[in-house]
């Protein structure tokens, strides 16, 4: 008799799971602990493995659809064997294709969580004695390409290198010697990997537009100056913790740039979760500022700085760089004009900051020098559209030009 | 092109036939050639008979000693031919056994001696078979006496296992040249059965390759039921008569003259690289007579592989099985696990048992390692109390800083199923704390190993 194979709890609160795609087909061979396909979870991309030998006789499930758990996707027994007839397919799969060997495949192209990619990144798999030593040494595990079965990190990965040549081995040195050989190659490490996976699933897949706008800082660096000597040595307001303040608050106005693509949904937040891009030693991440709207400058500046920190240090842990609703990359402390971010889905939107510059700008029929910046916005075109995202950037723009609007 | 395979295998011992199996696993054709039984050694005239026979030994032992549990058996007669038709039945199901698996992987089993050609061929007979991918030489090793001193075997008074496995009866007295597992296990059975044995070994102390406090714990106990241990003795001259042997024996600085009624050559084994045709094929050997082979057990004719006894020590048929399995997903275009060969657990089935992994404590002195050694007795055990097996400790030597698991070794009953805890740990690079923080279950031997670890930390409960 066949063997149903049931949508499995896959994470302790997994209540259903989207077939990403399916690694083994109708009539193929499979054993026990086989991957049958990929599910995605509410927290990762895991795997659904085959618990009896067989064949797998029948797919009930399309790829793209979502199952409950304890539902039954496919069945495994003998090759010709018929499945019962009491095992309805669940409710969302369309009917399995009787003509070929081919599950039903649908239009829409699976892309993993971000959740769960992120997740790559900072878990790392490694050994007991490994992580041991590490320690001790002050290894970054991250960054070793582990020699181990499945990628995981052994002694014999960390021997002979010193903590500070190990850590050099996965990243370039920031100037070029001209001397020795002409090139070096790098392994990708483990975060590197995942950027790259997540960039290239944002800048192909994802329409992106751009829309960019100049902003007279004045206002806001007076207002800044004043804050700022009234903390004394309280603490400091940067520009950052300001243009993160305005792009919360203009998204409370702005709700349809608040939002994620979902294949199949879009999911607009009511909540404002800033995510701040950072760059930390050979990558970036995102920490995020949660409820950043309801947040003051103060408690923002405070909070960012912390997370900048603990990022740089790689001891962040994953709720705290998941979940953001849009983000902000700031490029301005290294003397960028301007420059387009790269969406991080599956976010709708990134505001890019350019460094503030003084400049001559027409004023009436005068020509008098400002403080300007530049922010750029790039946008899912599939979320938001020109109009919307020109709409958000314009009361971005109100807001840091006339700071008090923050308040409104 | 019926004689035409993927994968052409010579030997089907423990690694030949684990390669077979693998291979066809993975949609290879397989031919096995096996001049004798499947199995090889290690199920007809190894592993297998002697776990018989050690069995047999130890029943005897127990019984001497019912009494104290309560049961009264009158006197115990042994007879080793039963015994040994009984471990012939083993030996025999377990080579069927092979048999079976063969069919069952479709593995076309060729009888006959096989010998290598150039072009990835081995001969057999009038036959060519023909390997598309590879040929896997498995073709093991066999006992050697040593011919210098007059001890060569002559299968009456000289034996070697292959005998001993098959005598209907027994001699009164025996000399063991060689304490190592065989020599070790041997003279375990024929005390049991009766013989005076003397177990004779050049090296300082018996089982020279394990940790000096196993070899000191297991002599004791050979010393206990009446065997005569001489360790750092070297046999300088051998005269077999027809029915007895005279052994000149020096040792310790005196010399004396040993009379037995045969002699069993324990001392080391030769591997079968004679005659298969390695030369013609461009196969090169190492220094020691081993096959050379890389990384990947290729040997230096391409398309030739070595496994097993001929690839190398440590000469064990688990070690061989491992390297069965990997050369066959070798030749699928895997990219096996690496063979750790610091990682094969050795296993003396003697009694008290011996099984050790990793470094003795005299290696980490050797290698200059900073560690720390922790031990718990048998004697301290509760289970070991109540089934009176409190010979022995498990010992675990761990590196001082980290933790590692550098070795460690059980002399104890069941030794040779409790050091596995210590290689799946050593696998995977558990610390003596993960051992440690893993719940053993109570009352049972495997607490020893806990509880070892703990000590390593000095943080031991019950001693």
């Amino acid at each position: 008799m066949a063997t149903k194979v049931h949508m499995e709890a896959l994470s302790p609160t997994m209540e259903e799971g989207r077939l990403v795609k399916w690694t083994k087909r109708e009539g193929e061979a499979v054993k026990t602990g086989d991957t049958l396909a990929e599910v995605e979870t509410d927290k990762a991309v895991m795997e659904l493995v085959a618990r009896a030998d067989g064949q797998l006789i029948k797919v009930m499930v399309a790829e793209g659809t979502t199952v409950p758990v304890g539902n039954v996707v496919a069945y495994i027994g003998a090759p010709g064997e018929k499945v019962d007839g009491d095992a309805a397919p669940a409710p969302a799969a369309p009917k399995p294709s009787a003509v070929g060997p081919q599950p039903p495949v649908a239009p829409t192209p699976a892309s993993p969580a971000p959740v769960a990619a992120l997740a790559d990144a900072t878990r790392v798999k490694a050994s007991p004695l490994a992580k041991r030593i590490a320690k001790d040494t002050g290894v970054d595990l991250a960054r070793l390409q582990g020699s181990g079965p499945g990628g995981r990190v052994v002694k014999r990965d960390l021997e002979g290198a010193p903590a500070a040549s190990v850590a050099r081995a996965a990243v370039p040195a920031p100037v070029i010697a001209r001397s020795g050989a002409a090139y070096d190659d790098v392994p990708l490490t483990q975060i590197r990997k995942t950027i790259a996976k997540r960039l290239a699933a944002s800048l192909g897949p994802i329409p992106h537009f751009f829309l960019t706008t100049e902003v007279d800082m004045e206002r806001a660096a007076e207002a800044r100056d004043a804050l700022n000597k009234q903390l004394g040595d309280q603490g400091k307001v940067s520009f950052n913790d300001i243009v993160i303040k305005a792009v919360a608050t203009a998204l409370t106005k702005h709700r349809a740039c608040n939002a994620w693509f979902q294949e199949d949904h879009i999911r607009y937040w009511n909540e404002v979760h800033i995510g701040m891009a950072v760059a930390v030693e050979d990558g970036l991440i995102t920490p995020v500022i949660r409820d950043a709207d309801r947040k003051s400058l103060t408690e923002i500046g405070t909070e960012a700085r912390e997370l900048a920190q603990r990022a740089r240090n790689r001891r962040l842990k994953p709720e705290e760089y998941t979940g953001a609703s849009f983000s902000v990359s700031n490029l301005g402390m290294f003397d960028i004009d301007q420059f387009t971010a790269v969406i991080n889905p599956p976010e709708a939107g990134i505001v890019a900051v350019g460094s503030i510059v003084a400049k001559p700008v027409a004023e009436g029929s005068q020509v008098v020098v400002r403080r300007r910046l530049r922010l750029t916005m790039s946008c899912d075109h599939r979320v938001i559209d020109g109009a919307t995202g020109a709409q958000f950037l314009k009361t971005l723009k109100q807001m840091l030009e006339n700071p008090l609007a923050m308040l409104l | 092109m019926a004689n035409t395979f993927d994968v052409v295998i010579l030997g089907g011992g423990p690694a030949g036939y684990v390669a077979a199996i693998r291979a066809a696993q993975l949609g290879m054709t397989v031919a096995v050639v096996e001049r004798e039984k499947l199995g090889g050694v290690c199920v007809n005239i190894g592993c297998i008979p002697t776990k018989a026979l050690l069995h047999s030994a130890y029943i005897a032992n127990l019984l001497k000693e019912s009494k104290d549990f309560g049961i009264e058996v009158g006197s115990v007669k042994t007879d080793y031919g039963v015994a040994m038709k009984r471990s012939r039945r083993v030996s025999e199901q377990n080579s069927k056994g092979v048999e079976f698996l063969m069919k069952k992987h479709k593995v076309t089993v060729v009888k006959g001696s096989g010998v290598l050609q150039p072009g990835k061929k081995v001969k057999v007979g009038g036959d060519v078979y023909e390997a598309k991918k590879a040929v896997v030489i498995a073709t093991g090793s066999r006992v050697k006496g040593i011919p210098q001193i007059g001890l060569e075997i002559n299968k009456t008074t000289v034996i070697s296992s292959d005998e001993a496995l098959l005598m209907e009866r027994i001699p009164a007295s025996l000399a063991i040249v060689g304490a190592g597992a065989v020599g070790m296990e041997f003279a375990d059975i024929f005390n049991a059965f009766g013989v005076k044995v003397t177990l004779i070994e050049a090296l300082p102390r018996i089982l020279p390759l394990e940790d000096a406090e196993a070899s000191d714990a297991v002599g004791k106990s050979y010393r206990k039921r009446g065997i005569e241990v001489i360790a750092g003795a070297k046999v300088t001259k051998a005269t077999p008569a027809k029915d007895k042997v005279t052994l000149d024996v020096e040792a310790g600085g005196e010399k004396k003259s040993i009379a037995v009624d045969a002699v069993l050559m324990a001392a080391g084994r030769a591997v079968n690289t004679e005659n298969i045709g390695l030369a013609e094929c461009g196969i090169q050997v190492t220094d020691r007579g081993f096959i050379k082979v890389d990384k990947t057990l290729q040997t230096s004719a391409a398309g030739y592989y070595a496994i097993g006894d001929v690839a190398g020590p440590p000469m064990l048929a688990h070690k061989g099985s491992r390297e069965g399995m990997f050369v066959a997903e070798v030749l699928a275009g895997q990219k096996p696990h690496a063979i750790k060969y610091d990682n094969v657990p050795s296993v003396t089935y003697c009694h008290p048992e011996v099984a050790s992994i990793g470094l003795s404590e005299d290696q980490c002195k050797e290698r200059k390692l900073d560690y720390v050694a922790g031990k718990f007795p048998f004697s301290a055990n509760g289970r070991a109390r109540g089934t009176g097996e409190t010979e022995g400790f498990v010992k675990i030597l761990r590196d001082k800083k980290y933790g590692e698991i550098l070795g460690a070794h059980i002399v104890g009953g069941h030794a040779s199923e409790i050091i596995h805890e210590l290689a799946v740990a050593r696998e995977n690079e558990y610390t003596v704390e993960e051992i440690e923080l893993a719940i053993h279950a109570h009352p049972t031997m495997s607490e020893a190993v806990a509880e070892a670890a703990l000590d390593s930390l000095g943080r031991v409960i019950h001693t």
